[in-house]
Formats: C-alpha cells, sequence, structure tokens
C-alpha cells in the first residue's frame, strides 16, 4: 500500500516537472499575444536561457545566479525581436523563425565547453508545516523556486490582463492597435514590454530544464517544447488559467510516454516519443474545429505590423 | 528619435534586390566580431569560413551540392510564402520523401532495374506530398493553423525514420549500426564529374527550379497564387478558391522537399541513416527570403546558404570551431535581411524641424 502511494506520488511530481516549462514559456507568449505580437521564437529563447542559466550557475556556483541569466538571456533575446518586429517592421512569422534558428546555433555554440558537465538540481524549498501534509505535501508544498514562480505568475498574468488598467491597456493593444495609438497609448512600447515579458519567461522556462528536469547542458535539450508552448496559447484560447490545465495535460502525456517506456511495453520507444508532438497537433485540431472560439478569443491584431503613418 | 519612417507610394525595386546585399556585407562584419569575441583572428576566420572552401575545383563541387536541396525545396516555399501560406515543415517533408522513396532498394537490394532510380524519385515526391498534405487537410477543413503543425510534424518525421532504421530497416549486415543496407548501384544518383561527388540530382534541381519559374510566371495558377498573397480579399471575388490555393502550395512544397530528401539519400549518403539532413529545411526559408521569394534569386541565395554549411564544416576542421557557427551566421543573415527589409516599404528621413512641422505630431 505504501509503495503504491510513493509510485503514484512519484509520477504525480515528474509530471509537474514535465509541466513546469511548458508552463513557464507560454504563460509568456501569452502577454505578448494578448499584445498583438506572435513571436515564434520561443524556442530559440528557450535554449539561449537553458545554456546561459547553466553556464551561470555552473560557473558561479549560484542557482539563483542561473536563473537570473536564463531571464536576462531571454529578454535580450526578444527584444532583438521587438527591434525586428516593431522598430524594423519585418514581419512577425520570419522574424521568429530567425530567432529561433538563431537561438539553436548560438546555444550550441556558447555550450559547447559545458556539455555533460554535472551540475546539483535546483534546491526544493520546503514550506514549513505545509510541506509534511501526507501525499499532497511533498507534491505541492516541497518544489524548487521554478515551479513555484510558474503556477504563480499564470495567476498573476490572470489578474493583471483582467483586473488591472495596464493590462487593460495591454489587451486594448492588441485588439486594435489603431485606436489604442488614437487615444494616445505608446503602441510600440506597451509591445515592446510584452515581448520582453515573454522572453524572460521563456528564458526561465529553459532555465528550468537545465538547472532541474536534467541538471545539464544537451545540445538543442528543449526538443520542441517552445513549439509546444506555442500550441499550448491557442488551446487555452489565450486565457492564463487554461494554460495551467493544458501544461499539466502535456505534462502527463510526455510523462505517460516515459513510463510506458519503463514498464517494457512493446512499442518502439521512439513511437512513444512522437506521443506530445501527436498530442499537440490533435488538441491543436479539436480547438480549432470551434472556429468562432477561436477567432473570438484571438486578439484582433495579433501578427499585424503597426506604423503610425499608413 | 532623430529618423523617422515614411511610407513608399510603392514599394522601391532597387531596395528589394539591394538589400539582400546589404545583409550579407552586415553579417560579415557581425560575423568577424563573432569571430573576435570567441577569441579567433577575425580576417583569418573569415577567409577560412567564405574563401578557402571554394578555392578549388572540389570546393566548389560541394557548394553545388549543398545548394541543390537548398533550391529545390526554397522554390516550393517561396510559392507558399507568397499566398501567405507558412510551410515551416520542409525538414519532415524532406524526411519522409527520403523514406518512402528508400524503401524500394531496402526490399529489393538485389534488383538492377534501370527503372529504380526514377521510381524511387516518384516516391520520394509522393512521400512528401503525402507529408505536406496533412498540414494541408488540418488548415483546409479543420481550420488549424499551419505553422505550428508542419512544424510539430518535422518532430514526427524524424522518429519515423529513426523507428525505420534502429529496427525493421536495420542492415542485418551493419554491425548493429543504425543504418540501412548500402543502396545497390542501381539505386543510386550517378556522378556527373569524375574526381568530384557532384551528381545528376544538381542537374535536376536546377531544372526544377527553372521549371517554377517559368510555370510561376506564366501559368494561371501561379498567378492565382501570387494574387491571393496579394490581395486576399480581391482574389476571393475573383473566384480564387483559397482552399484549393493551400492544397496547391503545401503538396508543391511538400513535392520538391521529399525530392530533394531522396536525391540526398540515393545521392551523397546512399543509405539511410537517422540524420539525413544538417536542417536544409529550415535553412531553405531563409533561401527564400534571401532570393526574394523569386527563382532566380533563390538560386544564388542558395549557394550562399550552401556556403555558410561548408564553411562551418570548414572552420571546425581547420580551427576547431563548434558546428553552430554555421547556424548563427544563418540565423544573423535572416536578422539583417528581415531588418534591412523595411527599405523596401519605406523611406528614411531625417527628423529636421521643417519636416517635423509639416508631419505634425505622431
Amino acid at each position: 500500500m505504501m509503495e503504491a502511494i510513493t509510485t503514484i506520488e512519484l509520477i504525480m511530481l515528474t509530471i509537474v516537472s514535465a509541466a513546469t516549462p511548458l508552463l513557464l514559456a507560454a504563460t509568456g507568449e501569452l502577454v505578448a499575444e494578448k499584445s498583438g505580437v506572435l513571436n515564434l521564437g520561443v524556442e530559440g529563447m528557450m535554449l539561449i536561457g537553458a545554456v546561459c542559466a547553466f553556464v551561470v550557475a555552473l560557473t558561479s556556483g549560484s542557482w539563483l545566479l542561473g536563473i537570473i541569466a536564463g531571464a536576462i538571456a531571454g529578454v535580450l533575446m526578444s527584444m532583438l525581436f521587438g527591434l525586428l518586429t516593431l522598430i524594423f517592421l519585418a514581419n512577425q512569422v520570419a522574424s521568429g523563425l530567425a530567432l529561433t534558428l538563431f537561438g539553436i546555433g548560438l546555444s550550441s555554440l556558447i555550450g559547447i565547453p559545458f556539455i555533460g558537465l554535472p551540475i546539483e538540481k535546483l534546491p526544493t524549498l520546503n514550506l514549513p508545516f505545509l510541506s509534511d501534509i501526507p501525499v499532497l505535501g511533498p507534491l505541492l508544498f516541497s518544489q524548487d523556486v521554478l515551479i513555484y514562480l510558474s503556477v504563480i505568475m499564470a495567476f498573476a498574468v490572470h489578474w493583471f490582463l483582467n483586473h488591472t488598467k495596464p493590462g487593460l491597456v495591454l489587451r486594448a493593444v492588441g485588439e486594435s492597435h489603431d485606436a489604442a495609438h488614437s487615444i494616445g497609448y505608446a503602441v510600440v512600447r506597451i509591445r515592446f514590454l510584452a515581448v520582453m515579458f515573454g522572453g524572460a519567461m521563456a528564458g526561465l522556462g529553459g532555465a528550468f530544464l537545465s538547472l532541474s528536469y536534467t541538471p545539464m547542458w544537451v545540445e538543442h535539450m528543449t526538443a520542441g517544447r517552445g513549439w509546444i508552448a506555442l500550441a499550448l496559447v491557442v488551446f487555452a484560447t489565450w486565457k492564463p488559467g487554461r494554460v495551467i490545465i493544458g501544461a499539466y495535460i502535456f505534462g502527463s502525456v510526455t510523462i505517460l510516454q516515459l513510463h510506458l517506456q519503463g514498464i517494457g511495453v512493446q512499442i518502439p520507444a521512439q513511437i512513444l516519443s512522437m506521443l506530445p508532438y501527436l498530442v499537440t497537433i490533435l488538441v491543436l485540431v479539436i480547438i480549432s474545429r470551434q472556429s468562432t472560439r477561436v477567432k473570438l478569443s484571438a486578439p484582433a491584431c495579433i501578427g499585424q505590423i503597426f506604423h503610425p503613418n499608413t | 528619435m532623430p529618423i523617422r519612417l515614411v511610407a513608399r507610394q510603392t514599394h522601391s525595386r532597387l531596395m528589394t534586390w539591394l538589400t539582400p546585399i546589404m545583409a550579407l556585407v552586415l553579417s560579415l562584419i557581425a560575423g568577424s566580431i563573432v569571430f573576435s569575441l570567441l577569441g579567433y583572428p577575425p580576417l583569418t576566420s573569415l577567409y577560412t569560413f567564405f574563401l578557402a572552401p571554394i578555392s578549388d575545383l572540389y570546393g566548389v563541387s560541394e557548394l553545388i551540392i549543398k545548394a541543390a536541396p537548398l533550391a529545390m525545396i526554397a522554390v516550393g516555399l517561396s510559392m507558399g510564402f507568397r499566398a501567405n501560406v507558412w510551410n515551416i515543415g520542409a525538414e519532415g517533408q524532406l524526411t519522409i520523401g527520403a523514406v518512402v522513396g528508400s524503401a524500394l532498394p531496402i526490399y529489393f537490394p538485389e534488383s538492377g532495374n534501370a527503372l529504380m532510380l526514377p521510381a524511387m524519385l516518384v516516391l520520394g515526391v509522393l512521400g512528401g506530398m503525402a507529408w505536406a498534405s496533412i498540414p494541408a487537410f488540418l488548415k483546409t477543413k479543420m481550420n488549424t493553423n499551419e505553422i505550428l503543425t508542419s512544424l510539430l510534424l518535422v518532430y514526427v518525421a524524424v522518429l519515423v525514420l529513426s523507428t525505420l532504421v534502429h529496427g525493421p530497416w536495420r542492415d542485418p549486415g551493419g554491425f548493429n549500426f543504425p543504418e540501412s543496407v548500402v543502396f545497390q548501384d542501381a539505386a543510386l544518383v550517378p556522378g556527373i564529374l569524375s574526381g568530384t561527388r557532384l551528381h545528376g540530382g544538381t542537374i535536376i534541381a536546377l531544372l526544377v527550379v527553372l521549371s517554377v519559374w517559368i510555370l510561376f510566371s506564366r501559368s494561371v495558377a501561379g498567378f492565382q497564387v501570387r494574387v491571393a498573397g496579394l490581395a486576399p480579399s480581391a482574389a476571393r471575388y475573383t473566384g480564387i478558391h483559397f482552399n484549393r490555393m493551400v492544397w496547391y502550395v503545401l503538396l508543391g512544397a511538400g513535392g520538391l522537399a521529399g525530392l530533394a530528401g531522396i536525391i540526398e539519400v540515393a545521392g551523397p549518403i546512399g543509405q539511410l541513416q537517422p540524420i539525413i539532413s544538417p536542417g536544409y529545411g529550415f535553412s531553405a526559408i531563409i533561401v527564400a527570403f534571401l532570393g526574394r521569394l523569386h527563382p532566380i534569386g533563390i538560386l544564388f541565395a542558395s549557394l550562399v546558404l550552401a556556403l555558410s554549411y561548408l564553411g562551418g564544416e570548414f572552420v571546425q576542421i581547420k580551427m576547431g570551431l563548434p558546428l553552430g557557427i554555421a547556424g548563427v551566421f544563418q540565423g544573423m543573415l535572416l536578422f539583417f535581411l528581415l531588418a534591412s527589409d523595411v527599405l523596401i516599404n519605406y523611406r528614411v528621413e531625417w527628423r529636421t524641424s521643417r519636416t517635423f512641422g509639416r508631419a505634425g505630431t505622431e
């Protein structure tokens, strides 16, 4: 009986781990998209975040500095994207792709001397008393800082977007940049900040991968999570609360796949590894079929170039 | 800001062809900065990256071998980009094309039939088209965004290839390496220049690019694709079916990517391996933009991107630099191109007091 509980606990813990990088990155991307900017460079920003967090944590010996470095690296990458799309008015799809291709190359360049080096996993922060609750305690109150942060940020973004004035302005910019501009809001500045927030969150998602999920640096270790995070935003119909649910569903699929491999199901490992990607496509299809619902919840100006004089 | 952008009446043709050159020059400058940051002498490194690899006939032939798949995939993608259909999963279509085409030599390793290679090429095209038909179906019937589906299918395609070479298609006499049998001669694309690895696939690529050029500029379908991209609502009034367009451009691009894939496998590689492309399907996106979505521009652009791969290999061997440098260069090239492309539709104006007064407050 005790053993069964620990196995379930273990599975639940790994689901939380698998969901966290997706939740962080998707929450950030959601804010950028709400302001009307589609940044397809999430994968690239996550990779740069992962490698910078790892390098800084390893060389400084401080995981906190590592996390900060991951976030800053993500912000710098996103500023490159902001510069291209908001100042130079470049196509957002192409710029996002460029960011991802650049991030894949640059992260492998930075990471070469660090491949295979071990690092201590992010420490768990036990909340006093709460973490002693059986079963739920370790699951909810004995996690590392990025896991707490991922959930807190999703709720914070929900509150920010729906219950504050700046959040309302950000949504207005995403719905109609011309109207927002004409009543005096700085469209470009607001979007730039939203893009930078997206970069920071993607960087944190990357940092979680290289500091906690698999505490090491491996080339292209995000393995498509940036793209899954993008799909998650659509799946959640741009609502932060649903991003949490979505991230945990995807986390479960990833873990299910690993455990099926672990218990020796007679299916080639590669086929099981396809599951997260196939499930992502499947949920995208299911949500997109309700076309009016997607159209109603998608920010109206998403992907459009804003130039005040045209 | 002391400068501001003023929209041009019409887009500048001069700038359309000037900005790729500006982007190249800026990338070279940025590249030399990257080399210095990494602690290598910038000029020598640039020479090793861009000139040394093509300083002899063999080098040039290697450049053409790498440019061929890039050009083929990029002309396919460019049709879609013109119609605002964002197929970014060419890498997956390439992979499945290679897999489907390889079935023939793997199941008939003894056959010396002269139709072997042509049949493989046809299967390669069909494989790529089949893979591209998934995002096409999902976009037209299920209203699902093709960007994400085509990209996610890349990961699935690579895993399909991996499943096969680790399992049923593994060469029984291959010391347990995850590789298929080495293809028999009848299943290999023949060489065309002794002393080099130049193969017939490069001629196919050239013919493909030229025929797409003719087809696209002369045919009704090509015209419709261009109209759909330039003026979607006008296209709808004139009876151009957007869904049919999506199918055209996705199947076209998928087929060409599949062809590129099977030619890689039946040409320079000679067997199925877990990795058959260094990312041609993604770099071809850059080729398409750098070549201005125009077949002739794409031919030149494919040589530039091929050089970045070749140069990346060269600095890896000669200077011990990681291969990732090729990706960094490619990413920078696209950044600079996208940034300088603003000059096509906008003029830069210095904001003197006079123009400021005229323009009013912003």
